[in-house]
């Protein structure tokens, strides 16, 4: 120090994870932000035309006969609301030192994000379609197998997350919070996606 | 750990030949995985410049394509959008983008009174990424991929490198935002915060904010290329989908922390306190719209026809998207000038640098404004390349002014004030001569993206020789500041720890400054903390 100004005490804990993890969320939302805008640019430039039965108006982008397993997407959309209680739940638990609650809290919202993987692989299967039979389908995989990406992210934090818990190093609910702010972040994005993807097509 | 003799020689080879070797793999393996944020940001800033001299080389070739085309073309007809797409490679994603984003991860800890940048792994992954995606762009379309490439596989290499480069761009910029967020000294709230930080952190939100959807169009295109290449046309399609990324407002994004620089060193020159300061934190704010602009994918055009509400509508877009980054950087600019006129100025090269940067900035700016005015008839013309020089040329001579100014606190060492300062000219023709012509050549209606193959009334080669000129002018005088900044900092006058008579928290200690940045951390009570403990400082109303 060459001019001295008072030494200031030792600064408070700050919450690093917290403010970076929000800064993360905002990248995975305007991710898909970004392809749903596109995708909606191309479901607004597509034409109008009479499904084959006659009975209703379609876009012109959606394949015939094209049959979205309404169910597992339901339940896909449903089990991100579980998988942030859950996360919540290891926030609580966090805050009162209950490590065994925060490792079965983290613990269950890992198998909620494999239950999740589980739902979007039973719509593939039901699907029937190609990826490379059409535009909506491409887009179809690509920002759904995107948003798989994102859980799959989300997983690997709660994997960190419980390891820090059973090491020993869970004292902190910085990580927790952090962590539950994540999976916030992600539920929102895919009650965009379900809505545009799933519902409106 | 006192048990350990972390000397670097230490315990390396037996010979002479042995241990240099030792030291030297000893030496890259630390700067590869330093978590010290001054070498990530150095690593970030010397890569970028040698992007900057990249870019002036390659300008000259596309200049020289332009004047040359019909008798001794380079460059085949089908190349020609895989060659301008390379050429904005190189100045957006090379030299412009993580040239200011290095500066800010090296010196915004310091200013802020941090000990160390928050998450410098996730820094170091970025500068990494960046790199590897840079290489595989400039590879893949090499070897024939790119937009409208041949090749489908290197086409596909081409999407992977431009989203690791964009990968590596977001994942630098999260620890920027994040230190200033969480790791200020005490007693400095974000009213306080140094104009230079706060632009950083602006600058940085913005990347987050805009590069993700590049990163989302990149996924589509990837998709589509490597099954059907029905929705997006495949190679052919792929520049229409991700242009927007290489040309304005983008990159007025990467060029905020330049004009932040500005708003930094001005004070400093005039030895005062930066005069209406929340004003210009307004006014830095005011840029980042340009980020708002650039998710859009749109130019937000002014159109003149049409009825009344429509016109109405187009110039409230226009304005929104075009006017208020301009006038941000204005309102930056002209308080920077009012510091000077409340105080003592002391001319230097860091101040020249960045005055002229920005000039140029903001007359990159400006053109950005007419070119969106669709009646000017510039749409679709080499004026908007006009711009792109003017403001990746202004951000790197501005990124000069940076490294000239906090070089001292980084590497402990002077630049030579009397070989700089003639740099700073050397670089203002080069930008101009590189920029202006395309200005004129616009309103004569020269072609966007063509190589030559062009006719219009005027003298079209005097522009584009003009033009090739001003971006050789400008490599040299990179390539000259580079070499007397690395021989300067090898060798030159040691400076002492506060060589400007600075107001922010880095000129408290020592230069170059240590590992955690702070023997002691100080408590702020003002904008400008030196300035209250130094003697006889002109005192102006913030």
């Amino acid at each position: 120090m060459t001019i001295a100004l008072p030494a200031a005490h030792a600064p408070a804990p700050k919450r690093h994870m917290l403010v970076a993890t929000t800064a993360a969320s905002a990248v995975v939302a305007m991710l898909m932000a970004g392809m749903l805008a596109i995708w909606l640019r191309f479901r607004a430039a597509a034409p109008v035309r009479e499904s084959s039965d006659g009975l209703k108006l379609i876009k012109d982008w959606l394949p015939e006969n094209l049959h979205i397993p309404e169910v597992a997407a339901n339940t896909m959309f449903s089990t991100f609301f579980i998988g942030c209680v859950m996360a919540q739940w290891a926030v609580y638990a966090a805050k009162r030192r209950d490590t065994a609650h925060v490792n079965l809290a983290l613990a269950v919202c890992f198998i909620i994000g494999a239950a999740i993987i589980n739902a979007q692989i039973a719509i593939y299967l039901q699907f029937d379609v190609g990826i490379a039979d059409g535009a909506y389908q491409t887009m179809f995989y690509a920002i759904t197998g995107t948003m798989i990406v994102l859980v799959v992210l989300g997983m690997v934090f709660t994997a960190v997350a419980l390891f820090r818990s059973i090491g020993g190093r869970g004292t902190s609910t910085d990580v927790f919070s952090s962590h539950a702010l994540y999976w916030y972040a992600i539920t929102a994005i895919f009650t965009a996606v379900w809505f545009v993807v799933y519902v409106q097509k | 750990m006192t048990t350990i003799d972390t000397h670097a020689g230490a315990s390396l080879g037996s010979g002479d030949g042995s241990l240099v070797r030792s030291s030297f793999l000893v030496a890259v393996a630390d700067w590869l995985t330093s978590s010290d944020h001054k070498k990530i940001g150095r690593l970030f800033l010397t890569l970028s410049g040698i992007g900057a001299i990249a870019a002036g080389v390659l300008g000259v070739l596309v200049g020289l394509e332009r004047i040359t085309a019909d008798s001794s073309s380079i460059i085949s007809a089908g190349a020609e959008t895989q060659f301008i797409s390379m050429f904005r490679f190189v100045l957006v994603y090379i030299a412009l983008a993580p040239l200011f984003i290095g500066i800010a991860i090296a010196v915004v800890p310091l200013q802020v009174g941090a000990r160390a940048l928050s998450l410098p792994r996730l820094a170091q992954f970025g500068v990494w990424s960046w790199f590897f995606g840079v290489a595989l762009v400039v590879i893949s379309v090499s070897a024939g991929g790119g937009p409208t490439g041949s090749d489908q596989n290197f086409v596909t290499m081409y999407l992977l490198g431009l989203a690791l480069t964009a990968v590596g761009l977001i994942a630098a910029s999260i620890p920027v935002a994040t230190t200033i967020l969480t790791s200020r000294a005490p007693g400095m709230d974000m009213m306080r915060v140094p104009t230079f930080a706060w632009s950083a952190m602006v600058g940085a939100i913005s990347n987050i904010l805009s590069l993700p959807v590049l990163i989302g169009a990149l996924i589509y295109l990837y998709v589509d290329n490597e099954h059907a290449s029905v929705a997006f046309g495949g190679a052919d399609g792929t520049w229409d989908w991700i242009d927007w990324a290489f040309t304005q407002p983008q990159t007025i994004v990467f060029a905020i922390m330049a004009i932040g620089l500005l708003t930094e060193i001005a004070p400093v020159a005039a030895r005062t306190r930066q005069p209406l300061r929340p004003i210009v934190l307004v006014g830095l704010g005011l840029i980042s719209i340009a980020a708002l602009g650039a998710v859009t994918q749109s130019q937000h055009p002014w159109r003149w026809d049409g009825s009344a509400g429509d016109v109405i509508k187009s110039l409230i877009l226009w304005g929104f998207f075009n006017v208020l980054p301009l006038l941000g950087a204005f309102v930056a600019l002209a308080l920077s000038l009012l510091a000077l006129k409340t105080g003592k100025v002391r001319i230097n090269a860091p101040f020249v640098f960045a005055f002229l940067g920005v000039g140029m900035i903001l007359v990159g700016l400006a053109g950005k404004a007419l070119y969106c005015f669709l009646d000017a008839g510039l749409a679709g013309t080499v004026f908007d390349e006009g711009v792109l020089t003017y403001i990746v040329y202004g951000t790197v001579m501005a990124g000069m002014g940076a490294v000239s100014y906090w070089g001292p606190k980084l590497w402990g060492r002077m630049l030579p004030e009397k070989k700089v300062l003639p740099l700073a000219g050397l670089a203002l023709i080069g930008t101009v001569l590189a920029s202006f012509p395309y200005y004129i050549a616009g309103f004569a209606d020269q072609p966007a993206n063509a190589l030559g193959r062009f006719e219009y009334e005027g003298p079209s080669e005097l522009w584009n020789a003009l033009a090739t000129i001003g971006h050789g002018v400008f490599a040299l005088s990179v390539i000259a500041f580079i070499l007397l900044a690395a021989k300067s900092f090898r060798s030159g006058d040691v400076a002492g720890d506060d060589p400007w008579d600075g107001n922010t928290l880095e000129w408290a200690t020592s230069s170059p400054a240590p590992i955690n940045n702070f023997v002691e951390l100080s408590v702020v009570g003002s904008p400008e903390p030196l300035r209250d403990v130094k003697p006889s400082s002109p005192e102006v109303s913030a």
